[in-house]
């Protein structure tokens, strides 16, 4: 069967589209592997943040409590959380063979992620301007380390699903592209569930003390 | 893509190899890379013998001495032994399992091209003179401040070649999990598959702290971090840490894919299906397990407290246990059958008692206080070579033999082999038996020299002749292969004439689609199975003769890796070099645009049509082989 | 040339998945609403407790916190990444596996790190 021109109906679209054939399967599969192997990572990036956090030269001033403020975090969660609803909106549609709004909560999903990008240069611009720079002290080495490869992760979710709404967008869904959309937002989903561990550990936990 | 002859010149053939995306293809191109630098390590290792023949020896310098250390180990182990097992395990596992390719051909060719542009990074060092001088394990006290660019090719070299590997990784997973001729269920997998399934898995968990690592050390070394610097608050034990994290999984990485092709050789020259094959793939699975739970028994030495090193030495002994039910299963499945000893079986038989002797120094070091003793010293030397290359080499040399036909078509001369055994055997145990005793005389490792009159010097000079006969039953392998490359005497599906699975039921080599039909399998040792019940071809189709689905070739997992290969000597001359810091961009943007160019642009394949298949089949059948 | 087999569902069939999606969004929107509100609880608690509020202590507020996150993190696998459908249970397996084997790293080096 031609994946990329047979005409679907809704009463003919698979019920889970982004299984339906061997690649998409394969791709499933991959992906949740992929993300598996994402959570050692960042577990390893905790873990060192965890063990050099507060840890500087001597006479260093920056502690986690005086550091972090809740308020900008709150935002950030309440964004990239409110993205990830988004998402799964899209999922949805996708599921019942709705392109068009597909892509509209696709692209809410997106612009949702870039508020959170944003707000978190911000914060990241506020520390550097306070003297808390990637080399400062191995706590700064390792702040920067974990939660910018979680904003670089953000940023290429970004990339990629403003290159697949472009890249789909004369195209409508069929079997080659739904399994784009749907590992595309297990990643999205994924990043989600590392901001929630970096909420907890890195801000909350660090007010704490 | 048709069987029939083209005119290629040697410029299509070169593009054809460079684009390929075929398994078996690939898995070749493998075995070659990883066969090259496993020649330049042993040269590496020859030199470090050499060096060690005799007390205040000045063949070479300290530094130097310390740059072959490292790029013995680093090599071999990442650049020589992970490649040419991944080589067997792509050629051979899809032919196990009745697939027509992995799961993610594209993938699987970045992959190679990966590690084989990352492994040509790491030795440019050579080339610059600024090798890494900080051991393989390249502990972040030293490898900080050493001098020039060698550490940095270290850290970016291993970065790329260890992406390659992750791929890898996935893709045999998900070849495993999803691609499985139908009737065959995990129980029903031949054991090399097996073992190629549990070391993905421990792939996928124990890389990724290794590119934390890297990234660390790059980012201290290279973009002003400051991970490891005690000065600044950091933490060297962190590096440690998180090395041996990755770096004991690593070596059961090595070592299962080694386990699996030995039982598939012993149940095929004792003519005798394999031994308690559940509890060989329990056992296998544990062992993967119990493997993320022991890498502080590297650091035993450290300071970590006694309950640390307590909790880590018990389950260090723990592993030794599902081995040893492996080495039981392995001896029954030879007891009452009948033994044909060919080269392969050779190897085995050589690998039981040489394994089993680095596995119990092994369970030596993992007693804490005893280790107090012997860490750093040769008696550890003496280990990890004898359960390396007592295990991993020896199921190297004894897979390249049994799988050379199934790859290549043609068969090994089997005395040469034979000749290559002795001489690697007994250079094998000349080199490393005596080490176990330089250990216990108190000689430590990574020593350049060594002063006359401790009683050490009869030792060495023991060892290194042990190198130099390993040597020469290397040159004489590659002599055997050479010949058998000139001289082509064809072969068919089944050469050794008892193949037990999937792979001996095609032709030697397979036709690029491999299975004219996906096959039907009703049990464990399909193709003996199928013999048994009077199907001499051994192979029961599933289906009818059909179109077949087959992925395109491509240049652009060439041109990603080749962007990273640009990058990393952006990123290592960044601080010295104004176009450090574009170059580093530029590579990036590189394999940024061969990606998008790889998303955007719509790549569904080609069918091989069902008449093409039949003519195929038809030729091969008629020639007597392919 | 198929590789995958084409069904019409029928009217009333394709009734039914409507309902059933439709039933399932609304479970989603509830997943996410008890998401936003455990994360206000962790937040406020934080809060509460920075400002000396009664009852909020660090040995209460830690282990609540780390709860609550580990609960936001389940909800998001099992609901919004479908783990809870049919056909999961590949990704539960290396999904747990390496949330364990992830776990053993942070454990180290809280406890093993020699200052």
């Amino acid at each position: 069967m031609d994946v990329l021109n047979h005409k679907f109906t809704p009463e003919t679209w698979p019920e889970h589209p982004e299984r339906a054939t061997l690649e998409a399967k394969n791709k499933f599969v991959g992906f949740w592997l992929f993300l598996g192997g994402e959570t050692i990572l960042f577990a390893t990036l905790f873990a060192t943040y965890l063990a050099l956090r507060n840890s500087g030269p001597d006479g260093f001033e920056h502690t986690t409590q005086s550091l972090y403020d809740l308020k900008l975090v709150l935002v950030m969660t309440l964004l990239l959380l409110t993205s990830s609803l988004t998402s799964v909106y899209a999922v949805y549609h996708m599921r019942n063979f709705n392109f068009k709004k597909m892509q509209i909560w696709m692209s809410i999903t997106a612009l949702l992620g870039t508020g959170f990008l944003m707000v978190e240069v911000y914060e990241f611009v506020h520390y550097v301007g306070l003297g808390f720079t990637f080399g400062s002290s191995a706590f700064a080495s390792a702040f920067f380390t974990l939660v910018g490869t979680h904003g670089l992760h953000v940023a290429v979710g970004l990339v990629w699903i403003t290159l697949l709404i472009w890249r789909n967008a004369k195209r409508g869904l069929n079997l080659y592209n739904a399994t784009k959309y749907y590992t595309f937002s297990l990643y999205w989903h994924f990043i989600d569930v590392v901001w929630v561990f970096i909420f907890t550990v890195v801000y909350l936990m660090g007010v704490i003390g | 893509m048709s069987s029939v002859a083209q005119k290629k010149g040697f410029g299509a053939a070169v593009w054809d190899w460079m684009t390929t995306v075929d398994h078996k293809k690939i898995g070749i191109l493998y075995l070659l890379g990883g066969a090259f630098f496993f020649v330049l390590g042993g040269i590496e290792a020859l030199f470090i013998r050499w060096q060690l023949l005799t007390p205040q020896n000045d063949f070479v310098t300290a530094g130097m001495f310390n740059d072959l250390i490292t790029m013995h180990g680093t090599t071999m182990i990442f650049l020589a032994a992970m490649p040419i097992l991944f080589g067997f395990m792509n050629a051979i596992v899809p032919l196990q399992i009745g697939a027509r390719d992995v799961a993610f051909p594209f993938i699987n060719s970045l992959g190679f091209w990966m590690f084989m542009l990352g492994g040509i990074f790491l030795n440019l060092s050579w080339l610059f003179g600024e090798v890494p001088d900080a051991g393989w394990t390249s502990y972040a006290s030293l490898s900080l401040v050493s001098p020039g660019h060698g550490i940095d090719f270290y850290a970016l070299g291993l970065q790329i070649a260890g992406a390659g590997t992750l791929m890898a990784g996935i893709n045999f997973l998900v070849t495993i999990i999803n691609m499985r001729a139908p009737g065959m269920t995990y129980m029903r997998m031949p054991l090399f598959t097996w073992t190629t399934f549990i070391a993905s898995a421990m792939i996928l968990f124990a890389f990724p702290p290794l590119t934390v690592g890297l990234f660390f050390l790059t980012f201290d070394r290279m973009f002003g971090g400051q991970f490891f610097n005690h000065l600044m608050g950091g933490n060297t034990i962190i590096w440690e840490h998180i090395f041996w994290i990755f770096g004991h999984p690593e070596v059961y990485i090595l070592i299962l894919p080694a386990f699996g092709i030995f039982s598939e050789i012993f149940s095929t020259f004792a003519r005798k299906r394999l031994f308690g094959y559940p509890s060989m793939v329990f056992a296998t699975v544990l062992i993967g397990f119990l493997g993320f739970m022991v890498w502080a028994h590297h650091m035993f030495t450290v300071g970590l407290g006694p309950t640390a090193n307590a909790i880590f030495a018990v389950a260090t002994m723990a592993i030794a246990v599902p081995t040893g039910v492996k080495i039981f299963n392995w001896l029954l499945t030879m007891w009452g059958g009948s033994i044909k000893v060919t080269t392969p079986m050779l190897y085995a038989l050589g690998f039981i008692p040489s394994f089993v002797m680095g596995g119990v120094t092994g369970v030596m070091q993992g007693s804490a206080p005893l280790d107090y003793q012997l860490h750093d010293s040769y008696f550890i030397v003496a280990h990890f070579h004898y359960v390396i290359v007592g295990g991993v080499v020896l199921a190297i040399l004894a897979g390249t033999h049994y799988w050379w036909p199934k790859m290549f078509g043609t068969m090994l001369n089997e005395t040469l082999g034979k000749i290559t055994f002795v001489f690697f055997f007994i250079g094998f145990h000349m080199t490393f038996l005596i080490q176990h005793w330089l250990g216990f005389w108190g000689m430590p490792r990574r020593v350049w020299t060594y002063m006359p009159n401790q009683g050490w010097d009869l030792a060495n000079m023991i060892s290194t002749i042990g190198a130099i006969s390993m040597g020469i039953g290397v040159i004489i392998l590659v002599f055997n292969a050479i010949m058998a490359t000139i001289k082509n005497e064809r072969v068919g599906n089944d050469p050794w004439g008892d193949g037990r699975t999937l792979e001996w039921a095609i032709p030697s080599p397979p036709p690029f689609y491999n299975f004219p039909q996906t096959p039907l399998v009703r049990g464990l040792d399909s193709v003996w199975l199928e013999k048994m019940d009077g199907n001499e071809s051994g192979f029961l189709p599933a289906e009818p003769v059909k179109d077949i689905h087959m992925p395109y070739g491509s240049i652009l997992p060439f041109i990603m890796t080749l962007g990273l290969f640009i990058a990393g000597f952006g990123a290592m001359f960044r601080l010295e070099h104004a176009w450090g810091l574009p170059v580093l961009v530029g590579g990036l943007v590189v394999t940024f645009f061969a990606m998008a160019a790889r998303s955007v642009r719509d790549d569904l394949g080609f069918y091989v049509t069902k008449e093409e298949v039949l003519q195929t089949e038809k030729e091969i059948a008629q020639r007597g082989h392919n | 040339m198929a590789e995958i087999q084409v069904t019409k569902r029928t009217p009333a069939q394709q009734q039914l998945n409507r309902k059933r999606g439709k039933e399932g969004m609304r479970n989603q929107i509830m997943m996410f609403s008890l998401m936003i509100f455990l994360t206000l609880c962790s937040f406020g608690m934080v809060v509460a407790y920075q400002n000396d509020v009664l009852g909020m202590s660090g040995y209460f507020v830690l282990p609540m916190v780390l709860l609550i996150a580990a609960v936001l993190v389940g909800l998001q696998f099992y609901y919004f990444m479908h783990m809870a459908e049919e056909e999961h249970g590949i990704p539960q397996f290396f999904m747990y596996t390496g949330m364990i084997l992830g776990g053993l790293v942070p454990l180290a080096m809280l406890t093993i790190v020699w200052w």
